[in-house]
């Protein structure tokens, strides 16, 4: 029963570990880049969440929407401000960048809610479901946070594969030059794309402080780089590659908490992630290239 | 024109080779070499033998596969069938690098040079395997690391004179213009002491007083190293020229061998190039 | 003498060379001569040491980042296996090794010697990865490192040393010491770090890089670093000399590690994580890769940076996110760069055409 309980948890874990390598995947896929200041956008949907409910009491619902919107903003501000004029620059530049623009939302947030940690209040105030006869207890937030990255999962899906603007992402993915010879705003997508990363962040960041309820300006660093390992783990750039690393992640990083060491939890997974790459170099799902000579 | 007149002979396996070199082993001898790749079969039953100090061309019309034997030669490719003898060596299990030090250097189609380091240092690179000193002795300076480095700086500024590069020694490799890139490649490639260079598109965007120097180079370059060349292009006067043996390739397949002769007059190298008679 | 042989020196590589050896040892004069005359403020005195630490840390993993141009983001685990067994070290040291500058010069050389362990160990998996891959690979380890000195406990009494993982069971004898102590770190460390030590660290860096970089194993480390595929067809071994360069740069982070941590009185596992690697990677793409003056240079300006900007408070590490993104928009982009140069009343005439 254990068992299951700490798979359930995991999974819930690395529902919230995939909905945030999303972001990372896309971005990565698209501008060939590492943002990392991807972790911190979480912590501020966290933040806009929190105030948003316990402060003006508004519905949950809303305050995760009005998180969702204003991290939108926020990742379209960041891009075009941050990283577009470096489109050009060598990736190490941009890496720095997204560093420094990590460090910057960090410090935004210490002066404007101070690095005091503010208990999040759970988007659900329901009891937990029972099972088994009261051995086994979900909590409703677990069961929300995988609904949510399934669904999320079925409409990016979609939306990539059947829309007119899911194709031109993935043209500009391939090949930007000759996305934008076929007339695709080469621009314009990648900003729908940081936007959607950011919305998506925005989500995580609720589900995740209504599971594990306290909130700093640090909050998302450490999910942040998880959830960066567990898209490298998925094979980065590939949108079922984060699904799967993230979950796998999170079942790992349970499993290794329950059965090994609340200390060494971290080391185990970073431990299976150096595995996966030695036995598969691009991931679980990722594509190997091999150059033209 | 002068046009060469080497008289090819067969080696007791019956392929054809210059016969000045018929008394010593071949450089090379390709048996059933092929390779798949993504289901198509990119070259198949590729048989040849280069003699000592051939200068052999490959032909044929894109994506006939010249440049991928070129990579199953050096290993950038692991060849799916067949074997390939370097210097009667079975190179089977070998890697780029051993290749390499077997005695293959060979040249890019799109040119790869170290473009950050210097032109003296991209030759330099290429006699790292010569050199003998240790770590130790580079961080304190020890006199066989002044000796060693000394030797091949020399060596270096004379292969460069070969192509009269000597005087853009210092000069960063990236911004040669491209026909001298063209020639660094060639040197670099001679500075690890070959016993067979493999030239893919030499000419390849030069113009015709530069394809007659880039000859007389090549010409050069064979009589003093002694050196088995293989070369694919696509300018036949150089080829038609400088070579003594030509392969056409098409499709992955060799559909003729011979003197430069034989393949100008050879009906299915006409049909391969111009298409067949209605 | 010495400025007749700079005229003479045909390659502007040496001349590079030459620059940054008299500019260290200018700065290190300068800084010893204010600091004896008592015109260093006690805060400047207090980051003398870190300097120079974080000085060998960027030369170090400029090596790897600006030479075999592999992007690493676990730098400041090496560093931390470094501090770790280099104070162990020289704690157990302390009783029959009474001389100071000996014993930190000891203690420097088992903390490069445990580090470069380290990097071999962590180069044989990470060296087979390219690009992004080998960067998180790198970033695991580094998480790795520290969660595993994180619960790491060391003690020594008259049996030996004993240690244990996780829980404190090495059952020390009376009389016996717990060196580290898991989360807890070592404390009670003698400061035995100085400036002239750290200029000493930071002159050895300096002639072992940039000897190895003018030598062979640096010529085949930038020509891997500019075309793999044509490095292996003039047969330069890609994995040996990318170890080499590896270790050594491990081995260098080590001392450093040394060095920073023979400078406090306490040091925890935490202080050397994610962040210190990327404070390390700060210096080295800001200064330029490969070029090790230039990233020396920002690993000062950066460490007195926050300090300078003490005065704004709460604003500082704000400001110091917002420098540090106007420095790679002013340097990476042409045409802010072009804005820039326009303004600057010395450009030179060539770079205006």
């Amino acid at each position: 029963m254990d068992l299951l309980r700490h798979f359930i948890n995991g999974m819930s874990l690395g529902s919230i570990y995939a909905i945030i390598a999303l972001g990372y995947t896309m971005v990565y896929g698209i501008a060939k880049m590492l943002n990392f200041a991807h972790g911190d956008v979480i912590m501020v949907g966290a933040y806009v969440c929190f105030y948003a409910v316990s402060r003006y009491k508004l519905p949950p619902f809303v305050g995760v929407a009005l998180a969702v919107l204003l991290c939108t903003i926020l990742g379209i501000i960041v891009e075009r401000l941050a990283y577009k004029p470096l489109r050009q620059a060598p990736s190490l530049a941009v890496l720095i960048t997204a560093i420094g623009v990590s460090y910057f939302l960090q410090n935004t947030a210490l002066l404007l809610w101070s690095s005091n940690p503010k208990i999040f209040p759970s988007i659900i105030k329901r009891a937990s479901i029972k099972l088994f006869g009261g051995q086994l207890s979900i909590s409703h937030i677990t069961i929300l946070t995988i609904v949510t990255c399934v669904l999320i999962m079925i409409v990016l899906n979609l939306f990539v594969n059947k829309t007119r603007l899911g194709k031109a992402m993935r043209a500009c993915s391939e090949d930007k030059g000759a996305a934008l010879l076929m007339g695709i705003n080469v621009n314009a997508t990648i900003s729908m794309t940081f936007a959607i990363g950011s919305g998506l962040a925005a989500i995580a960041g609720a589900l995740l402080c209504s599971a594990y309820p306290t909130l700093m300006p640090t909050t998302g660093a450490l999910p942040g780089i998880k959830a960066f390992t567990a898209a490298v783990f998925g094979g980065i750039g590939s949108i079922s590659g984060a699904l799967l690393g993230g979950l796998l992640l999170g079942v790992i990083e349970i499993f290794a908490k329950a059965y090994i060491s609340s200390q060494l939890s971290d080391a185990v997974v970073f431990a299976v992630l150096i595995i996966v790459l030695l036995v598969k170099p691009a991931g679980l799902l990722g594509k190997m290239t091999q150059e033209k000579v | 024109m002068s046009k060469n007149k080497t008289k090819l002979v067969p080696v007791p396996s019956k392929a054809m080779i210059p016969e000045r070199d018929i008394a010593r082993a071949p450089v090379l001898e390709c048996v059933n070499l092929g390779i798949t790749l993504g289901g198509i079969k990119a070259v198949e039953d590729f048989n040849v033998t280069i003699g000592r100090t051939e200068i052999a061309g490959l032909i044929g019309p894109n994506g006939a596969g010249k440049t991928t034997v070129f990579n199953l030669l050096t290993k950038v490719y692991q060849p799916t069938t067949g074997t390939i003898l370097l210097n009667g060596q079975d190179t089977h299990g070998f890697d780029t690098v051993q290749v390499n030090k077997a005695g293959i250097a060979r040249t890019f189609q799109n040119i790869r040079l170290f473009k950050n380091l210097s032109v003296i240092d991209n030759v330099k690179a290429a006699m790292n395997n010569e050199m003998k000193y240790n770590l130790l002795s580079a961080v304190l300076k020890l006199p066989s690391y002044r000796r060693e480095e000394l030797a091949i700086h020399h060596r270096a500024l004379k292969l460069l004179s070969i192509f009269d590069m000597q005087d853009s020694a210092d000069v960063s490799a990236g911004s040669l213009p491209y026909g001298a890139q063209r020639r660094l490649e060639i040197v670099r490639a001679l500075a690890t002491n070959p016993s067979l260079l493999l030239l893919d598109e030499p000419a390849a965007g030069m113009n015709p007083s530069e394809t007659v120097e880039l000859m007389d180079s090549i010409r050069k370059v064979h009589e003093m190293f002694q050196v088995a060349i293989i070369l694919i292009e696509h300018d036949m006067s150089l080829v038609m020229n400088i070579c003594e043996s030509i392969c056409v390739l098409n499709f992955g397949h060799i559909i003729a061998k011979g003197t430069p002769d034989d393949i100008q007059s050879n009906p299915a190298v006409i049909e391969a190039y111009l298409g067949r008679k209605k | 003498m010495a400025l007749k042989k700079f005229i003479s020196l045909k390659r502007s590589e040496n001349r590079k060379v030459f620059i940054t050896y008299i500019a260290v040892i200018a700065a290190f004069i300068i800084c010893q001569g204010l600091s004896m005359a008592g015109l260093l403020s006690s805060s400047m005195q207090g980051m003398l040491v870190p300097i120079c630490a974080y000085m060998v840390m960027a030369i170090s993993l400029n090596l790897v980042v600006g030479v075999s141009g592999e992007l690493s983001l676990g730098h400041a685990g090496f560093m931390s296996v470094g501090a770790f067994s280099g104070v162990a070290a020289a704690i157990i040291m302390q009783n029959f090794i009474t001389y100071a500058p000996l014993r930190l010069a000891l203690a420097m050389i088992i903390g490069a010697l445990f580090a470069s362990i380290a990097g071999f160990l962590i180069g044989v998996p990470v060296l087979r990865l390219k690009g992004d891959y080998l960067a998180i690979v790198t970033l695991a380890f580094g998480e790795i490192i520290k969660s595993i000195l994180n619960n790491f406990f060391l003690g020594i009494d008259q049996n030996g040393l004993h240690m244990s993982m996780l829980k404190d069971t090495t059952n020390l004898a009376e009389g016996g010491r717990l060196i580290i102590r898991g989360p807890m770190g070592i404390n009670g460390i003698t400061k035995i770090s100085t400036f002239i030590a750290g200029f000493i660290l930071v002159m050895i860096a300096l002639i072992i890089v940039f000897n190895l970089v003018n030598s062979r194993l640096g010529r085949a480390l930038m020509a891997i670093r500019d075309d793999r595929i044509a490095a292996e067809s003039i047969g330069l071994d890609v994995t040996k000399s990318k170890m080499t360069a590896f270790v050594i740069s491990a081995a260098l982070a080590g001392a450093a590690g040394c060095l920073f941590a023979m400078n406090y009185f306490t040091i925890e596992a935490r202080k050397f994580d994610f962040n210190m690697s990327i404070l390390i990677l700060v210096f080295v793409v800001l200064g330029g890769q490969g070029n090790f003056l230039g990233s020396m240079i920002a690993a000062a300006a950066l460490t007195i940076l926050p300090e300078k900007l003490r005065e704004f408070a709460d604003y500082r590490m704000l400001l110091y996110a917002v420098i540090l993104i106007m420095a790679m928009l002013i340097s990476n982009n042409d045409e802010i760069k072009y804005f820039f140069r326009k303004l600057n009343p010395f450009r030179n005439k060539q770079e205006a055409e």
